[in-house]
C-alpha cells in the first residue's frame, strides 16, 4: 500500500473512523473494551429475542410476493431509509465542519478529489456497516422464519446506505451552493431531522386520520392503501422483491444503487474540498443586538433564569436540537384534536406520549443549563450560594417545560380535567426527575457538544430513558384509573436513587 | 478617566491595615500533593505575582483563593473575611480572570455586563455607568452591542476582564491574563491592571511571561512544589539568589531558584 494512494486514504478513513465509534462507545476511557464487548453481545442476543418476539409470527416459508406484503416491507425500507439519509447527512456536514484534519489534507500535494472521494465511499460504507448491523437482527429472524431469499435483504439494506450517502452528498453541497457554508450546517442538521421524522410522523398522521390510533403499521396493512397502490410488476416493488430473494431484482437495485454512489462520488468529490475550505474559513460574526441602554433591575436567580433563555432564544442550532422532538408531538396533538366529543379513550394514548416527551426535553434543556453552563467559573466566583444557583437553572428548565407543555394541557383540560390534572403531575414528575439525573451527572462541557451528552454518561442517558418511560407509565395507569400506577411510579423513584448512588458528585 | 473604587458592600473598617489576601497552611492533592501547607501574605493596594515552573500549584492555589476549589486544609483570609466560612462575602469583593476568558457566545459584552452586574447585585444605573466607562476604557465600546461569538481571543479577554472588574471589586486575581493576547491588547489590560492598583486595589497574577512581572510587580512570589520557595522584591529576590548583580533579570533569578529548589529536592530524595 503506497502512501497517499486510494487503499492508503481508505484505510486511514477507517482507523479514523473505528477508533471515533471505539471512542463513543467506551466514553473515551482505556480498558472498557471488553465491557463494551460484552455489552454489545448482550444486546444483539436481546435484538434477535426482540426481532423474533415481534417478526417471527409474521413470516413463514409461505411468505409470498404479494402486494400486501410488498407494501409491508416497502413501508419499512422507506422508514429505515430515511433514518439513513438523515444519519448520512450528519456524516457530510461532520465531514465538512467538524474535522480537524482538512488544513493538513488541503495543504499536502495529495490531490483533494482523491481524498474526498475515499471520504465519501467511506462515509458510504459506515451507514451501510451501521444500518446492516441494526437491522441484522430482524434479517436473521426472516432468514430462520422464512428461508435463505431473505438473504436479499442485505443486499437492500446495502444499496439503501449507498443511496442515503450519496442523496446527502448531492444535498449538502446543493445547500452549500444554495445557501453559502455559514447557514448550510444549520439548515442540513435541521434538514437530517426532520427527514428522518417526517417519515414516521406522515405515517402516524395518515393512522390516525383513518383509524384514529398512533400505529403506523395500520396504515401500512390497510385494504385502502393496498388497493391504491400499483400491481405487483411495477418497478416500485423492486426493491420488495429484492429482499424477498428475487435475484434479478436484487441485481438491479444493487446495481443502481452503487451506480448512484459512484456517480455521486465522480461529480462531487472535486467540488467537496473548496466547500470543505469554504466551511473552515467560515468565522462566527457577532450578529448586532438591538441598542438599548439601562441595566434592568433583576435578582440574581432572575438574571441566571434569563440568561439560560436568552442563551437558548440565540441559538436556532440549539433550539432546533432541543425542540426537533416536539416534532414528534405534532401526532398526538392531531390525535388530541380528532378526540373531542368522542369520550376519553384517547388519552391513554396521549397522556404517556406528553409525559415522556416532557422527560426527554428536560434532560435536554436542563443538560444545557447544568453541564453545558459556557461560563462556570464566573457563576462559581459569584457571592450567591450554590443553592440558589442549582435552583435557579432548575427553575429555568422547568419553565421552559411549562412554556411548551401548557398549551397541550390547557388543550386536555378541554377534554377532561382529570386528564390534565394527570399530565400536568406526570410532566413535572418526569421533567423534574431528568433535571436531577442531568445534576447528578453533570460533567463539564461547552454546548457545542450537546448532541454527544449522551456519549459521556451511558448510566445518565439509560437513567433518563427508564425514568421518562416509568413516569409516562404511571401516567398511563393512572388515566386507566388503577392503582397499579404506584408501580411504574416507585419504579421512577428508584432509578433517580440508583442515579443518586452512581453519581460520581455525592455532594 | 478613572473606574470607580467603590464598593457595593461595606469593608471591614480595619481594611487599610489588614493584608488583601492571608494564607496559612493551605494544601491540596489531586492524585499527588498539588499545593503542599502553602503561607502567603498578599498586602492590600499591592500588584503580586505569582511565578512557578508548570504545575508548581499556582492556579490550584489561585483557584482555592477565588472560592473554585475547596482546599484539603488550611485557611485563606480576603481583606479579613474567611473565605472558607463565609465564602459569599468574600466572593463580593474578590474578582477572577482566568487565561481562557469564560463569556457567552450568545450575548453582546453590554449584555454580558449587565449578567454580571445582576449576579453580584449591583445597582442597575451604577453598573451601567461602571460598564460603559469599563469599554470605553478597554476599546470594546464600539462592539457593546455586537455578540461576542465573533470576537478575538484579546476581545474575549478584555469582555471577561471588564466583568471582573464591574463590580468595582477589591481583589483582582488573574491566572495568565496575557497568554494569547496581541501586543496592543496585552499593553490595555496592564494598564487597567495598573491603575486600579494605584486606585488602591490589589492585584494578584500568575504570568510566564517574566519581563511582564518584572515591570508591573511590586513584589512576587515563586512556588515551586506547592510551597512558597522565595517572596519578595526583585532586589530582594537577586539577594535571595546569590545573584547580586543589579543587571540579572528576574529570569535568571527564577531560574535560579527554581533550580536551586529541586537541586535540595534530590539531595532530600
Amino acid at each position: 500500500m503506497s502512501a497517499g494512494s486510494l487503499t492508503w486514504f481508505a484505510n486511514h478513513e477507517i482507523r479514523l473512523a473505528w477508533r471515533d465509534w471505539l471512542s463513543m462507545m467506551t466514553a473515551g476511557r482505556r480498558g472498557r473494551e471488553k465491557v463494551v464487548a460484552l455489552a454489545l453481545a448482550l444486546f444483539v442476543v436481546g435484538a434477535h429475542v426482540l426481532a423474533w418476539y415481534f417478526v417471527a409470527g409474521y413470516v413463514d416459508e409461505r411468505t409470498a410476493a404479494t402486494k400486501p406484503a410488498f407494501v409491508v416491507i416497502t413501508g419499512s425500507v422507506l422508514l429505515s431509509w430515511s433514518l439513513l439519509i438523515s444519519q448520512a447527512m450528519e456524516s457530510v456536514t461532520r465531514a465538512f465542519y467538524a474535522r480537524s484534519d482538512l488544513d493538513l489534507i488541503l495543504s499536502s500535494p495529495v490531490k483533494a478529489r482523491k481524498v474526498f472521494a475515499v471520504r465519501i465511499a467511506a462515509m458510504a460504507f459506515s451507514v451501510i456497516v451501521m444500518a446492516a448491523l441494526l437491522a441484522s437482527p430482524i434479517i436473521n429472524v426472516l432468514i430462520v422464519r422464512g428461508g435463505a431469499g431473505w438473504l436479499g435483504a442485505y443486499g437492500v439494506v446495502v444499496a439503501m446506505g449507498a443511496t442515503a450517502a450519496a442523496i446527502s452528498v448531492a444535498l449538502t453541497v446543493a445547500l452549500f451552493r444554495l445557501i453559502g457554508p455559514k447557514r448550510t450546517r444549520f439548515v442540513a442538521q435541521i434538514l437530517a431531522a426532520v427527514i428522518a421524522a417526517l417519515f414516521i410522523i406522515g405515517l402516524q398522521v395518515a393512522a390516525i386520520l383513518s383509524s384514529d390510533t398512533l400505529s403506523r403499521m395500520v396504515v401500512l396493512k390497510s385494504e385502502t392503501l393496498v388497493a391504491l397502490v400499483p400491481e405487483v410488476d411495477s418497478l416500485v416493488w423492486w426493491p420488495a422483491r429484492a429482499a424477498l430473494g428475487d435475484t434479478s431484482a436484487l441485481a438491479a437495485v444493487l446495481g443502481s444503487s452503487l451506480a448512484i454512489l459512484a456517480g455521486a462520488i465522480l461529480l462531487f468529490s472535486g467540488r467537496f474540498g473548496d466547500h470543505a475550505i469554504a466551511a473552515s474559513s467560515v468565522a462566527a460574526s457577532g450578529k448586532l443586538q438591538a441598542q438599548r441602554t439601562g441595566f434592568r433591575r433583576r435578582s440574581a436567580a432572575r438574571t441566571l433564569r434569563q440568561k439560560e433563555w436568552t442563551l437558548l432564544a440565540r441559538d436556532p442550532w440549539l433550539m432546533s436540537q432541543t425542540l426537533m422532538q416536539m416534532l414528534y408531538l405534532l401526532p398526538p396533538a392531531l390525535l388530541l384534536w380528532r378526540s373531542y366529543g368522542e369520550g376519553t379513550g384517547v388519552l391513554v394514548v396521549l397522556v404517556p406520549v406528553l409525559v415522556m416527551a416532557a422527560g426527554q426535553l428536560a434532560g435536554g434543556l436542563a443538560w444545557l443549563a447544568i453541564s453545558g453552563e459556557d461560563a462556570p467559573d464566573l457563576v462559581a466566583t459569584a457571592p450567591i450560594p450554590r443553592r440558589m444557583v442549582v435552583r435557579a437553572k432548575v427553575e429555568a428548565v422547568l419553565g421552559g417545560i411549562a412554556l411548551a407543555f401548557a398549551p397541550f394541557v390547557a388543550a386536555l383540560a378541554l377534554l377532561s380535567i382529570r386528564g390534565a390534572l394527570i399530565t400536568t403531575l406526570g410532566v413535572m414528575a418526569a421533567a423534574a426527575a431528568a433535571t436531577q439525573i442531568q445534576f447528578f451527572f453533570r460533567k463539564q462541557a461547552t454546548r457545542r457538544y450537546f448532541r454527544h451528552r449522551q456519549t459521556a454518561s451511558r448510566f445518565a442517558t439509560f437513567a433518563e430513558a427508564f425514568s421518562s418511560i416509568a413516569w409516562a407509565a404511571t401516567a398511563a395507569l393512572a388515566i386507566g384509573g388503577t392503582w397499579f400506577a404506584l408501580a411504574p411510579a416507585a419504579i421512577g423513584v428508584g432509578v433517580l436513587f440508583a442515579a443518586r448512588l452512581m453519581s460520581p458528585h455525592k455532594t | 478617566m478613572t473606574v470607580p473604587a467603590t464598593p457595593s458592600t461595606p469593608l471591614p473598617t480595619t481594611l487599610s491595615t489588614t493584608p488583601a489576601l492571608e494564607i496559612r497552611g493551605l494544601a491540596k492533592s489531586f492524585d499527588r500533593p498539588a499545593v503542599a501547607g502553602l503561607d502567603l501574605t498578599v498586602r492590600a493596594g499591592e500588584f503580586y505575582s505569582l511565578l512557578g515552573p508548570n504545575g508548581a500549584g499556582k492556579t490550584t492555589t489561585l483557584r482555592m483563593v477565588a472560592g473554585l476549589l475547596p482546599p484539603d486544609a488550611g485557611t485563606i483570609r480576603i481583606c479579613g473575611i474567611n473565605a472558607l466560612r463565609d465564602p459569599v462575602e468574600a466572593k463580593r469583593i474578590v474578582a477572577w480572570v482566568s487565561d481562557e476568558p469564560m463569556i457567552y457566545d450568545k450575548l453582546t459584552p453590554y449584555e454580558y455586563l449587565e449578567f454580571v452586574s445582576g449576579l453580584w447585585g449591583l445597582k442597575p444605573t451604577l453598573a451601567e455607568a461602571r460598564a460603559n466607562e469599563l469599554m470605553d476604557w478597554l476599546g470594546l465600546m464600539p462592539h457593546a452591542h455586537e455578540r461576542c461569538e465573533g470576537f478575538s481571543k484579546g476581545m474575549r479577554q478584555k469582555v471577561a476582564l471588564a466583568g471582573a472588574l464591574v463590580h468595582a471589586p477589591r481583589v483582582i486575581i488573574l491566572d495568565e491574563p496575557l497568554t494569547g493576547l496581541d501586543a496592543g491588547s496585552a499593553r490595555q489590560v496592564k494598564r487597567v491592571l495598573r491603575e486600579r492598583v494605584e486606585g488602591g486595589d490589589t492585584v494578584i497574577m500568575t504570568t510566564h511571561i517574566l519581563e511582564v512581572a518584572e515591570r508591573m510587580a511590586d513584589r512576587v512570589g515563586i512556588i515551586a512544589n506547592g510551597r512558597l520557595i522565595a517572596e519578595g522584591t526583585l532586589d530582594e529576590l537577586r539577594a535571595q539568589s546569590g545573584r547580586g548583580e543589579s543587571h540579572s533579570s528576574l529570569e535568571d533569578t527564577f531560574l535560579t531558584l527554581v533550580a536551586e529548589q529541586q537541586q535540595q529536592e534530590q539531595q532530600a530524595a
